[in-house]
């Protein structure tokens, strides 16, 4: 845990207190006001950027994969990015934990800024292991170890030099009933993690990513292997992790875009084409290309 | 008029679907067949040496020494020195082999060298065993004056069978999905922590297999123990690996001479007077026994092992 910093100056030493509820159902009630592409955002709208990505290009081989992407993501904000497939969503998304590094050959060019202090996740000599150190992720399909509950949470730990049992078993509690699926698993602590259902497989490696205290939680099509009531379950979660932990998702699915985001980045062919706050990105798209998406044109 | 259509297309499609699913158990037939030939030979063999073996398949035949008097001669240092050459080729081949194989599969650059180093581990695992027998003998015994000794013996079968392990271990290792290890990787896990804490763990099964084929390979190898110069009567046992006084464990058995299953039969089988025939088969018998004792045991690991196990 000492490795851990934690990046935004209002929370203590990695133990994240989740605001009153009633902030969770005021954020959901009321549309956030429109935030402009590239302005930095007023500290009087209480919105504080986590990370910036500027001129972003990423490089599979000779494929230029990602074309000089900008943008900000807001701390403790859910970000969606959508797109038709192959447009490099998920391609993005894996550049905020270095993702790509373990597969030979790929370049990153430009700069993914980690605020508050200003550590460039992509900047040639910086170890990916650091990056993936301070923010977590969660994969399209639900990839548990073959190990016990327990132990999948606590592997993160475990890798962080954590040793006393007593501060591990309370973290994975505490991971186990953000991820909410602490009442499941509870009494099956030691059973393995394969023998839970997919959505609460997805719920553990959630707690999985939790339990190491990221200061952004990167998912990547997190329901796309899911049935509906699983998925409504994971959605409903997001929404509430939103007050503690910048996220950023990556979906097929425009209304779960819509559903559980706040902000919603589009993209096509390896650029970014729109931005915005999401009521207004899916009511009134800037862009003819958004629009055209968003209405079912192609994708 | 469309009605008796209609029923003469539907008598058509099941017509045609008989007569494609007369290939899927034409298939059946011819499988179960060829799988049951396979099992017969085994059989009749196993059953055959049972038989002419079975006056002299008693207590006494593995507590024996050999002998010049063949109802006296027993496999006593014979099955004695073959499982201390299997101890030692197994404690050479696991570490060597997994290590060589985690290397190429999960650290080696993906280049022209690696490339070369892999069709060589394949191809070795094709060379005549005598040959690997010649290498022992001019490497080990003469070069690093090992002697004819059961380390020797060991040594020798580990490099006999090295590639069939490195190539089960990185079928085994590669088993592994690609989301688990991103999982392990994307929790801030190095590369060694991603292959000790999941990969290795998780392939074990098939790692085990890979050993014990490997070493059911190796209990039968004649030709590079004669060549290296095994004994084919001993008349006493290798120093016992236990001792009276403090540590209690000694390797100096690994370097006493030693004979082994295959040599006492290869000997036995080349005497004139017939009642060796018998030795020979009850011992043919009790290394037939081992081998699929081994082989019983590699299945049953894998399924231990996997029994938590299913992506």
């Amino acid at each position: 845990m000492s490795t851990l910093q934690t990046a935004s100056g209002t929370t203590g030493d990695g133990s994240r207190q989740s605001p009153p509820t009633h902030a969770i159902e005021g954020r959901l009630a009321t549309p956030r006001p429109s935030v402009d592409l590239g302005r930095a955002p007023a500290a009087d709208e209480g919105i504080v950027v986590k990370s910036r990505a500027e001129n972003l290009s990423f490089y599979y081989g000779a494929v230029k994969a990602l074309k000089g992407l900008n943008i900000e993501i807001r701390e403790k904000r859910v970000t969606a990015l959508i797109g038709p497939s192959g447009c490099g969503k998920t391609t993005f998304l894996r550049c905020f934990n270095r993702m790509h590094d373990l597969t030979p050959g790929t370049r990153y060019e430009g700069s993914i800024t980690l605020y508050p202090d200003n550590f460039d996740l992509v900047a040639k000599g910086v170890d990916p292991i650091e990056v993936r150190m301070r923010i977590g992720m969660v994969f399209q399909k639900p990839n548990p170890f073959p190990k016990s509950i327990f132990e999948n949470v606590a592997y993160g730990l475990r890798v962080r030099g954590m040793r006393s049992s007593a501060r591990i078993e309370e973290e994975v509690e505490k991971a186990l009933r953000r991820a909410a699926i602490w009442d499941e698993a509870k009494d099956r602590l030691d059973s393995s993690g394969l023998s839970l259902s997919g959505g609460q497989q997805q719920r553990l490696c959630i707690a999985r990513a939790l339990a190491t205290n990221p200061e952004i939680l990167l998912f990547d099509e997190p329901t796309s292997a899911l049935d509906p009531i699983a998925t409504a379950r994971i959605e409903e979660l997001i929404a509430e992790l939103r007050d503690q932990v910048t996220v950023i998702i990556v979906t097929h699915n425009m209304q779960q875009a819509a559903r559980v985001s706040d902000y919603t980045a589009f993209m096509y062919l390896g650029e970014l084409i729109e931005f915005d706050n999401t009521s207004k990105l899916f009511t009134n798209p800037s862009q003819k290309a958004t629009e055209d998406y968003i209405t079912g044109r192609y994708g | 008029m469309h009605a008796t259509a209609a029923a003469a297309a539907i008598e058509q499609i099941r017509a045609d679907v008989n007569r494609r699913k007369l290939f899927d158990q034409m298939f059946v037939i011819v499988g179960l067949l060829v799988m049951f030939a396979a099992l017969l030979v085994l059989a009749v063999l196993f059953i055959d040496l049972v038989q002419k073996g079975a006056p002299r398949l008693n207590l006494d035949f593995l507590t024996q020494f050999p002998s010049r008097k063949a109802e006296r001669a027993g496999i006593l240092s014979a099955w004695v020195g073959t499982s201390l050459i299997m101890l030692t080729t197994a404690a050479v081949t696991m570490p060597v082999g997994v290590a060589a194989a985690i290397y190429l599969e999960e650290y080696a650059p993906k280049n022209w060298v690696t490339a070369i180093i892999e069709i060589n581990v394949t191809n070795l695992a094709g060379v005549p065993s005598i040959i690997y027998g010649l290498l022992a003998l001019g490497l080990f015994v003469y070069q690093f004056k090992l002697g004819q000794s059961i380390l020797t013996a060991g040594l020798t079968l580990s490099l006999l069978i090295l590639p069939i392990v490195i190539v089960a271990t990185r079928e085994a290792l590669r088993a592994v999905p690609r989301t688990i290890r991103e999982a392990a990787y994307a929790l801030g896990a190095t590369r060694w922590e991603v292959t000790a804490h999941h990969v290795l763990p998780y392939s074990m099964g098939g790692i085990m297999t890979g050993m014990i084929i490997g070493l059911s390979r190796a209990i039968g190898e004649t030709a590079p123990l004669i060549t290296i110069g095994a004994l084919s009567f001993i008349a006493f046992l290798p120093q016992s690996p236990f001792t009276a006084e403090f540590p209690f464990i000694s390797f100096a058995w690994l370097k006493d001479g030693f004979t082994a299953m295959p040599i006492q039969m290869f000997n036995w089988v080349s005497r004139p007077d017939p009642k060796f025939q018998v030795n020979a088969a009850a011992a043919g018998a009790i290394l037939l026994g081992m081998t699929l004792l081994m082989n019983g045991i590699a299945i049953w690991l894998r399924y231990r092992f996997r029994k938590r196990i299913h992506w």
